[in-house]
């Protein structure tokens, strides 16, 4: 029975998933077998549909009056919606379904795994008779590929891009260049010269939501990441121009120098400009997102429309409609997250990778679907060759390369590194589409062919064997990351060193500018574009600031959990504080300083909660150390305790005070003591002014505190205790202090050997 | 100086593993900053104005005049330095070439964590204590407005609770940590990658930027 049971529950998800999948195949075949025309490229508010309700109401009127039907059938009117969504759903069922049976999806990546299945479903509707949809160049350029590349350039890891950007640049420039030519010129012979040229331009450039796809799941170091990405990003520019260029003059014949030159010429004005389009967009959207403070709810959607924007008016120019979405994005992101709410961020995090992960998939489906489809030319040698010199052009060119950069490079290549940059350089759809775009000819079959087949290549072959070969190559991973208050010290004191040693040996270097550009962009910049203070919060305090949320959040949640953070060690704040001379001992003033030192342990506390690994994935929702946070209640909790606490942590901490770190090691206490509350003693050596902080700072806990010492001084318990007792998470925090806080008065009242008046103490008291 | 400096190349080469295109750089430069004197003073530093604007001003100038930055162990400061502990300060940044071995880069980072450490270490206790650490976040924070000395506290603070919880984990309430050590420096800043650039494009950029130091960068 129990075997019985064990089997049925395994097979289940599959059973009812592949259920799932054939009802639905078949519905789509039907669907797709009604009509014959191919995808769906038009545009919504098509006129014809009006005019096709007009026969059935002549119908109706014209002739004898027929009965008034209660239910009919009128599956052309919502056709075309009903497609789009039956192929998306599709889409998703399939990414869902990978995702259960876990053996399959650790060997294989997703994207063969969709390919495979629209290479299913293309074939089951050819068997029915219908037409199958072939991915249209439009559908493909215009819908699916912005989300990707729109997701990929917002959450641009900017750092390491722009430290290899020099390398990334020569990749993507000089890499292609010479892919393509000599793609283009080994294949002489097979067609004219032009064609070649021309196929070589097609098949040359290393495709990014190949890249994405495939990288995203092996977890790679950062800097290989970046750099293949990076590559398939910009190489966009020079895969313009070439195609341009040679779809051109494949039909005149010849190539002059002067077109050469002006080709050159096109590639800068190509790259520049879509940059420079892009930036002003992204400009422009962190300028409206200054203003949106008063209609939140459409923040997002600023976001999306002005990329959008950005992309479409390179387009329409001609100009790198990719690099325009990346630079758009790349402004626009310092900005506009200063001015947004909390939930507005959130909001185009996710629809981001929503999009670019239903775009993905689609893409990869009917990549599948239009090998089923589309006419094939099958030519064994040209494909066999284009196959093989892809591959070999691509060693060739990076070896080269690398040889060449690493002359200027610190941290240099090693032959591991290269070998995965070489073996990283994916085809993909980009590929198709544009060899779909082609003008129809002989050659444009063979072509594509062709392309599909170095696709399949790369993507199966290539993206199959890539995990287990950085396996064994030993590649370093990327590792995990804790947000260091330390690491983040260090960074900007290097930077401001750095820029220093530049400045004085007179050198005006990659520091230099960096930090012109940052004061610029402080000075002048971030004034116009960021509403409100923000504007002038610096980098340090603001990462501080962020990491503190952060830790408190985890708290919040880790005690609504009922869970003990690790700790990990048991140090806190009174360990690092110094002794200081006998003179200058001083008694702690209940009020301000035992709050300081509360909030130092709650830090050290919150300190050890648990790190999660992060692994670069694109589809993982990032675990983000910033997220989620109610900025508003946050900021309520730290506005509140910032009021209490004085920063003026010159205070001495008594040596004498013992204050655990682990709850724990309290003694259960259930006496209240009052008096000492109002007590005060004050510490000689004090500078700032407490006193405005004394006035302002109710004590907050005295109606709980009563209530708090009936219950056992366990943590986790006290928790649970707050939480049944109703308490809202906002308070989840302030109810910690409070507790530390009764904790630690009443510990005092135990421990504490009695006030010792020194001479040169002035005590001055709190009502 | 032409004696000098050509005892200075062999020094160079020998001990600094820096070209002699880099040294004739850093003479010129040398002598465009003391006036053409022997040494230079830090007034003479001061009045670039680039570093205005810098934040650690301040300890970069006075890293220069660090006698620990000369590697004979030595401690305290110089009132005016020479070409020759000139370079040796620069040399804490020369970067690594292709035929630079493991443990040579080893040795390298190490130097270039104790030029660091050295930085904040004002007392030469060798260890960083906390008033320090408070001291270099608020230089760092000192040219960011108004916001800084409270919040330097904090930040520092919190830093040193973390570097004391890593490298310590478990102490009891009544154990007292000094300071970060050299070894504790050097673990925290394990993960940090920033450290590898010390030493691109200051010397790198000399060589090839040679032209570059006239009278305008002045």
């Amino acid at each position: 029975m129990a075997v019985l049971r064990l089997t049925r529950s395994s097979s289940g998800p599959r059973l009812t998933e592949f259920i799932c999948v054939l009802l639905l195949v078949l519905v789509s075949v039907a669907s797709a077998s009604r009509d014959v025309v191919p995808g769906s490229n038009e545009t919504w508010g098509n006129p014809a549909r009006a005019t096709q309700d007009d026969p059935h109401h002549q119908t109706n009127s014209t002739g004898h009056k027929k009965a008034f039907p209660v239910l009919s059938f009128h599956y052309e009117e919502v056709k075309k919606p009903l497609e789009i969504s039956l192929w998306i759903l599709l889409a998703l069922l399939m990414k869902l379904g990978f995702h259960i049976i876990p053996r399959v999806s650790n060997v294989v990546p997703e994207s063969c795994l969709l390919i495979f299945v629209g290479l299913l479903v293309g074939g089951i509707i050819k068997a029915i008779g219908g037409e199958a949809p072939g991915l249209d160049a439009k559908l493909f350029f215009y819908y699916l590929l912005p989300p990707i590349i729109l997701d990929a350039g917002y959450f641009l890891p900017i750092r390491p891009f722009t430290e290899n950007l020099g390398t990334i640049l020569v990749f993507a420039v000089v890499g292609t260049l010479w892919n393509a030519f000599f793609i283009g010129g080994m294949m002489y012979g097979v067609v004219d010269l032009l064609s070649c040229l021309l196929f070589g331009s097609i098949i040359s450039a290393v495709d990014p939501v190949a890249v994405l796809a495939v990288f995203e799941e092996i977890h790679i170091n950062e800097l290989l990441h970046i750099l293949v990405f990076g590559e398939s990003l910009l190489n966009d520019a020079v895969t313009v121009v070439l195609y341009h260029l040679f779809k051109e003059f494949a039909h005149a014949g010849t190539v002059t120098v002067a077109d050469a030159f002006l080709g050159v010429v096109c590639f800068f004005v190509v790259s520049l400009g879509g940059i420079m389009v892009g930036a002003i967009y992204g400009i422009l959207g962190a300028f409206t997102s200054r203003f949106t403070a008063h209609t939140r709810v459409i923040e997002p959607l600023f976001v999306f429309l002005y990329s959008y924007m950005a992309y479409l008016s390179a387009e329409v120019f001609h100009l790198s409609g990719i690099m325009s979405l990346i630079a758009c994005g790349v402004v626009m992101r310092p900005y506009v997250e200063a001015n947004i709410s909390h939930k507005s961020y959130t909001t185009i995090k996710y629809f981001l990778k929503m999009w670019s992960s239903v775009s993905e998939t689609l893409i990869f489906i009917f990549l599948g679907v239009s090998t089923v489809a589309g006419p094939h030319a099958w030519n064994w040698t040209f494909v066999i060759v284009t196959v093989i010199l892809c591959l070999v052009s691509r060693v060739l060119g990076v070896i080269g390369l690398t040889y060449i950069i690493n002359k200027f490079r610190i941290v240099k290549l090693t032959k591991k590194d290269q070998f995965i940059v070489a073996y990283g350089g994916l085809r993909g759809a980009i590929a198709f589409s544009l060899g779909f775009l082609l003008t129809d000819s002989d050659m444009k079959n063979l072509f594509l062919t062709a392309i599909i087949t170095v696709i399949f290549f790369t993507v199966f072959v290539q993206g199959m064997t890539i995990r287990p070969l950085v396996e064994l190559l030993a590649v370093k991973k990327k590792k995990e990351s804790k947000g260091s208050i330390n690491e983040e010290i260090h960074t900007q004191f290097l930077d401001h060193l750095l820029t220093g040693i530049e400045d004085i040996c007179g050198h005006y270097g990659h520091h230099h500018w960096k930090d012109k550009l940052n004061r610029f962009n402080k000075a002048y910049v971030k004034r116009w574009l960021i509403r409100g203070e923000r504007s002038t919060e610096p980098q340090l305090i603001s990462f501080y600031n962020k990491m503190e949320m952060k830790q408190a959040m985890m708290l919040v949640e880790s005690g609504s959990a009922a869970k003990l953070p690790t700790i990990v060690s048991s140090v806190s704040m009174q360990n690092i504080q110094t002794k200081g001379p006998a003179r200058r001992r001083a008694i702690p003033s209940i009020s301000k300083s035992r709050e300081e030192e509360i909030r130092k342990i709650l830090r050290a506390n919150l300190q050890k909660t648990r790190q999660r690994l992060r692994s670069y994935s694109r589809h993982d929702l990032l675990i983000d150390p910033f997220e989620d946070v109610s900025e508003v209640r946050f900021r309520k909790q730290r506005v509140e305790m910032e009021r209490r606490v004085s920063f003026n942590s010159d205070c001495d901490m008594s040596h004498y005070l013992t204050v655990p770190a682990k709850s724990q090691e309290t003694p259960p206490v259930r006496k209240v003591c009052f008096e000492s509350e109002h007590q005060i003693y004050t510490y000689d050596d004090s500078e700032s002014p407490r006193g405005s902080a004394q006035a302002s700072r109710p004590h907050p806990s005295s109606p709980d505190a009563v209530s708090l010492l009936d219950e056992s001084p366990q943590r986790p318990s006290q928790r649970g205790a707050l939480r049944t007792r109703g308490d809202a998470e906002v308070r989840a925090k302030a109810p910690d202090d409070k507790e530390e806080q009764d904790q630690l008065k009443l510990s005092r009242c135990l421990s504490d050997p009695g006030p010792k008046k020194d001479e040169e103490e002035d005590g001055s008291f709190l009502s | 100086m032409g004696v000098s400096l050509s005892l200075i190349h062999i020094v160079g080469i020998c001990f600094f593993s820096v070209s002699v295109e880099q040294i004739k750089n850093l003479h010129k430069r040398f002598e465009q900053l003391s006036g053409n004197e022997e040494t230079i003073s830090r007034e003479n530093l001061e009045n670039i104005p680039a570093l205005a604007n810098n934040p650690i001003r301040r300890q970069i100038i006075g890293a220069f005049f660090d006698k620990r930055n000369q590697h004979q162990n030595e401690v305290g400061s110089f009132e005016e330095i020479g070409f020759e502990q000139f370079l040796m300060v620069m040399s804490h940044f020369r970067p690594p070439t292709l035929k630079t071995t493991e443990e040579e880069r080893e040795t390298m980072r190490k130097e270039k964590l104790r030029f660091l450490f050295n930085m904040h270490d004002t007392d030469n206790d060798g260890t960083i204590t906390l008033e320090e650490y408070r001291k270099a976040v608020e230089e760092l924070l000192s040219k960011s407005g108004a916001i800084g000395q409270e919040a330097a506290k904090a930040i520092a603070d919190a830093a040193m609770l973390e570097v004391a919880s890593t490298n310590v984990p478990h102490m009891a309430p009544d154990d007292f940590y000094e300071g970060i050590t050299f070894e504790h420096f050097e673990q925290i800043l394990k993960g940090l990658k920033k450290e590898s650039r010390l030493g691109d494009q200051p010397l790198e950029g000399v060589v090839l930027v040679k032209e570059c130091l006239c009278c305008c960068c002045f």
